[in-house]
């Protein structure tokens, strides 16, 4: 805690004066004083004593203080506790108190100037007689140790050795030029104590932009959330550049120049947090055919009462479910089971650059038109955007179905938080021997589930797929 | 034309006479203008209840007037009996509008003269957008700040916004407002005219619109109130894409990365809210040696801490940006800085874009003012106290009053609006001077900044002068329920005011809902209550408002409480 009021350049007059017994300031918020403990390590008999007043670190974040005035002139007489200076700091004005009695010998820092914090303000002397000398000790200050302006930093970027970034987006500098940094830049150099003068720019014209700086400092653009806002506009109407500068971290290849980085939406931000959340799952996939003419059938004949293919998939799914609670279950914890009462089928549909999941709640319990009536309404107000939670959130079993593009077979990720996904290519005519060696063409569609292994086995899979199949072939059970 | 006009007025007869008798105590005190008012329609006052001697007045004074009338209108040859309006107003801006709402509400037959769109700057192109554009920074702000929402126990992906729809709201939102000025004008009965008017001499306007015919219209009293344009000073060039005004910055074509804002005033400050919260980065170029000129220093030094320091931004004070080009050549836009004081080149800045914020500048070419010997000051129209139009001579114009910005006296939508209604009550009897000092102002930034009356420094100037002891009394956003409710405790109220008679003299808000919060202060002001009274009055709890009922509560008057503000006490 010591450290901003520690002077490294002791006062060089009194040899006797420990380090430690420097006057200490403190900063007082309105009229209850804070005061730290000091905590000297040994107490020295010192005759005279001349004090240097430092600029105090009034809050974590602040690096250099103002004095807003100094409410004791050269000459008064202070006693310990009392408010001798207020400081400006990048928060608040605060009344800065002694800790020492004394008198004001001399204002080195005067009001409206500007020092960092830890610089000598103020000296303190503790008799008349060393005011003269302390006066002396204050004119050699000035002029060493009043930076008004920007605070010294005399450590020029104490950056850990990183490879410089992007030096493909060079900007085509025409002769020398002056460094331009943007506001924030500015500031986080400051904060960080980065030399702007030796970053190399790789904003627009060669500015030094914030990330320029995150890089030089060697931090992580961590703070990119709160800051850039997220500009998702569809067409790049911006005369200059089209989209707001990417925070890309600096480990990463710079962009191919020319290239245009648009941030996810939040609905995109959701599907890539989750699919890196897969990962942490163990699964394994099981693929089966399935001969649907019985289903295609049956399909023509329901269509005209409104059912639709997914209402279809859904409810056979839901059905071969019932028989395979397992299939439906999943693992939270790694440890246990967690059986679902309900089964839902949550549907993957593609809405406008998205990807959401609506849920068909209790699949198994509601009939064929109900349920093709509930997956309307679902779609149209996933397309409108006014999906409540509980209608997206809740499935136990997620249906992908690509087979309207062609698609003959693929694989699907498993999403958190459910224990299987079944991926369905398109049913296609195939020629298909039987066990008598008659050659018939069926339509065979290909499904592939994913699956956690903590809980579900090959076998469960094997067989929930076949009850599935079964129900399929056989869907007359479907419409009752 | 003139003669349906005229016809129409006769219509009008009855309700200009209740009008009149409505204000007949005042009639002995009034000045001429009354009387002539009278004068043109003897007829009527045969059935009012006026008295002898007060109608003999109107004989001798209508005599005169009559004269004037008919040299007035010799210009076109038909002498004319009276006139097609009793007010004309020139500019359908919120001044406007506010003035004929009064008018018609007093029976005054009145149009408005408009040659752009109904609204004016307030509605189109200043307050009513902004607005828009100000709320949805407001919500990226709370949305952005993952520390107060993580305070308030919410949890929200990342932020992000389409910046056509957020345009769409302004512009949506000022059409909204036009047609309802339009539609509340129109219902009352003010004829709309449509065409750029022009003052051809006493109580006469033309108007037309660019192309066709003019038509000329004469009315009793006639209002200026033709608002102003954004100031754009000598080597800036404004090609309304990079190096832009506050008109081009509302339609938010586009969010530049970076921009420079000269001027760091009300819409300087307000913009840089915007733009930050879109995720510009900002600097200010302000010419005076500190940013927020104008507002009190201790609020402006808050809100400096609030609204500038820990945002992006940065900024250069006193110095002139005194060249600005805009971007082209794939070079971006650059801004020659010039020092205030020495006049030295200081620096230069290269910038995305560059907004003008400099002020405004009065709208008052082509008026006509030369018609009538009159000099505009730096382009503003001289008025009285009164808004009374002063001649080069120094003499008042009759019949002719300057309100809003054209005047420069107060350049806020609402002053306007008041002074409007004021020159609509002397025109119709009742003398009345606007105490500007009771008119507040409010800066929409996040959170708002509001004011009314004096600032401390000119309190003190004010005290010094004329022998007074001036008080100041703060309190804390910190200290009131609601805004902790809200976790938005930052900000300050502030009092100045005269511990011996309890006079306010001026407040300051700094914080939660500030531009809402002033209206208590400024009525007080206005209807010239006393803070001992005021202290008195009971705030629902918990409100912000009671910051301010804190605020008159913590001030130290030595003047007792009015015996008895109300008359009857009520029991419950």
């Amino acid at each position: 805690m010591a450290s901003p009021f520690l002077s490294n350049t002791t006062i060089s007059f009194s040899s006797s004066l420990s380090s430690s017994s420097l006057p200490r300031l403190v900063p007082s918020i309105s009229s209850s004083p804070i005061r730290f403990k000091s905590t000297p390590r040994r107490i020295l008999t010192v005759r005279s004593k001349i004090r240097e007043i430092f600029m105090p670190a009034l809050s974590s974040t602040m690096t250099e203080g103002k004095i807003v005035s100094w409410i004791k002139s050269e000459g008064d007489v202070l006693s310990k506790g009392e408010s001798v200076v207020v400081v400006e700091s990048d928060k608040a004005d605060m009344d800065v108190e002694t800790f020492y009695d004394g008198i004001l010998a001399a204002i080195v820092v005067g009001e409206g100037e500007t020092a960092p914090v830890g610089a000598a303000i103020g000296i303190l002397a503790e008799t008349e007689d060393e005011v003269a000398e302390a006066k002396a000790k204050a004119a050699s200050k000035t002029g060493a140790a009043t930076p008004s302006a920007p605070p010294a930093t005399p450590s020029p970027a104490p950056a850990p050795p990183k490879p410089t970034p992007a030096p493909a987006a060079a900007p085509v500098a025409e002769g020398p030029r002056k460094t331009v940094a943007t506001p924030y830049a500015k500031k986080l150099a400051k904060q960080h104590k980065v030399d702007i003068e030796s970053v190399v720019g790789t904003g627009p014209f060669g500015r030094i932009t914030p990330e320029d700086i995150e890089a030089a400092a060697g931090i992580s653009p961590s703070k990119t959330n709160v800051g850039p806002a997220v500009v998702a506009e569809a067409k790049p109407a911006a005369p200059l550049k089209a989209t707001a500068a990417a925070a890309a971290p600096s480990s990463l290849p710079p962009p191919v120049p020319g290239s245009t980085v648009v941030p996810f939406t939040t609905m995109q931000a959701a599907v890539s947090k989750n699919m890196v959340e897969s990962l942490s799952v163990p699964t394994f996939r099981v693929g089966y055919p399935v001969t649907t003419d019985a289903l295609d059938a049956l399909y023509e004949k329901v269509k005209p009462k409104g059912v639709t293919m997914t209402a279809l998939l859904a409810k056979a799914t839901a059905m071969a479910l019932v028989q395979h609670p397992v299939v439906n279950a999943s693992c939270k914890d790694g440890k246990s089971f967690t059986y679902n009462s309900n089964i839902n089928i949550a549907v993957a549909v593609a809405i406008n650059g998205g990807l959401i999941t609506p849920v068909l709640q209790d699949a198994d319990k509601l009939d064929l038109y109900l349920l093709s009536q509930k997956w309307k309404e679902l779609v149209e107000k996933a397309r409108s955007k006014q999906l409540q939670p509980q209608e997206y959130s809740t499935g136990t079993f997620t249906l992908s179905n690509l087979g309207m593009f062609g698609v003959d077979r693929f694989d699907a990720i498993l999403p958190p938080g459910q224990g299987a996904i079944m991926a369905v290519g398109a049913s296609k005519p195939t020629v298909v021997a039987d066990a008598d060696g008659f050659f018939s063409v069926k339509n065979k569609m290909l499904v592939n589930v994913t699956a956690d292994h903590r809980i579900i086995y090959g076998a469960d899979l094997a067989a929930f797929l076949r009850t599935f199949s079964k129900i399929v072939e056989n869907p007359e059970s479907l419409t009752l | 034309m003139h003669s349906t006009l005229s016809l129409s007025q006769a219509t009008t007869v009855p309700r200009s006479n209740y009008a009149f008798d409505s204000h007949s105590p005042s009639f002995a005190l009034s000045k001429p203008i009354n009387l002539r008012f009278c004068g043109l329609r003897r007829e009527a006052f045969g059935f009012s209840n006026l008295t002898q001697s007060c109608s003999s007045r109107v004989r001798i004074s209508s005599r005169g007037h009559s004269k004037k009338i008919v040299a007035s209108a010799g210009n076109n040859g038909t002498p004319l009996k009276s006139f097609n309006y009793d007010l004309i107003i020139i500019g359908a801006g919120v001044g406007g509008h506010g003035a004929a709402l009064h008018a018609v509400e007093k029976g005054l037959k009145t149009a408005i003269i408009e040659g752009d769109v109904v609204g004016g700057t307030c509605v189109n192109r200043g307050c009513v957008p902004s607005k828009a554009l100000l709320a949805v920074s407001g919500r990226m702000r709370e949305l952005q700040s993952e520390h107060h929402m993580k305070a308030l126990g919410l949890q929200v992906s990342v932020a992000g916004y389409d910046r056509q729809g957020v345009a769409d709201h302004a512009n949506n939102l000022a059409s909204k407002i036009r047609s309802n000025l339009t539609n509340s004008m129109k219902a009352l009965g003010v004829d709309i005219l449509t065409g750029v008017g022009t003052i051809l001499g006493p109580q006469k306007v033309k108007y037309g619109k660019v192309g066709f015919p003019d038509s000329i219209v004469t009315a009793k009293d006639i209002i200026i109130a033709t608002g102003s344009v954004p100031f754009v000073p000598k080597g800036i060039e404004v090609d309304g894409k990079t190096v832009i005004t506050s008109d081009h910055a509302l339609k938010l074509e586009f969010v530049p990365d970076w921009i420079a804002i000269v001027g760091s005033g009300y819409i300087g400050l307000e913009f840089s809210d915007v733009y930050t919260a879109l995720g510009s980065e900002v600097t200010f170029i302000e010419a005076l040696d500190q940013l927020m000129p104008g507002f009190d220093p201790e609020i402006g030094k808050l809100a400096q801490r609030v609204l500038i320091n820990p945002r992006k931004i940065d900024y250069h004070t006193g110095v002139f940006a005194t060249k600005i080009t805009p971007a082209r050549d794939r070079k971006p836009v650059i801004i020659e800085l010039t020092d205030a004081k020495t006049k030295e080149p200081k620096d230069t800045l290269e910038v995305d874009a560059a907004l003008i914020a400099t002020g405004r500048a009065p709208f008052t070419n082509g008026l006509g003012l030369e018609n009538i010997n009159v000099v505009t000051q730096r382009g503003f129209v001289p008025v009285d106290e009164r808004m009374r139009v002063i001649d080069a001579n120094g003499n008042l114009v009759p019949h002719l009053y300057c309100i809003g910005d054209a005047n420069g006296k107060m350049m806020l939508a609402h002053a306007a609006s008041a002074q409007g209604i004021s020159v609509v009550e002397q025109v119709t009897g009742r003398d009345h001077v606007l105490n500007h000092l009771s008119i507040p102002a409010a800066c929409f930034t996040h959170p708002e900044i509001s004011m009314v009356g004096l600032t401390e420094p000119q309190a003190r100037e004010k005290g010094e002068k004329e022998g007074f002891e001036v008080g100041i009394a703060k309190t804390s956003f910190k200290a009131n329920t609601k805004a902790l409710a809200e976790n938005e405790g930052e900000g300050l109220a502030k009092l100045i005011y005269r511990p011996d008679n309890g006079e306010i003299l001026g407040v300051h808000i700094f914080g939660l809902h500030a531009a809402d919060l002033i209206h208590e202060a400024s009525n007080a002001i206005a209807l010239g209550t006393r803070i001992q009274d005021i202290k008195f009055a009971v705030h629902a709890h918990p409100t912000l408002s009671e910051v301010l009922d804190e605020l008159f509560k913590s001030a130290k008057v030595k003047a007792p409480a009015s015996s008895s503000p109300v008359s009857e006490p009520v029991a419950v």
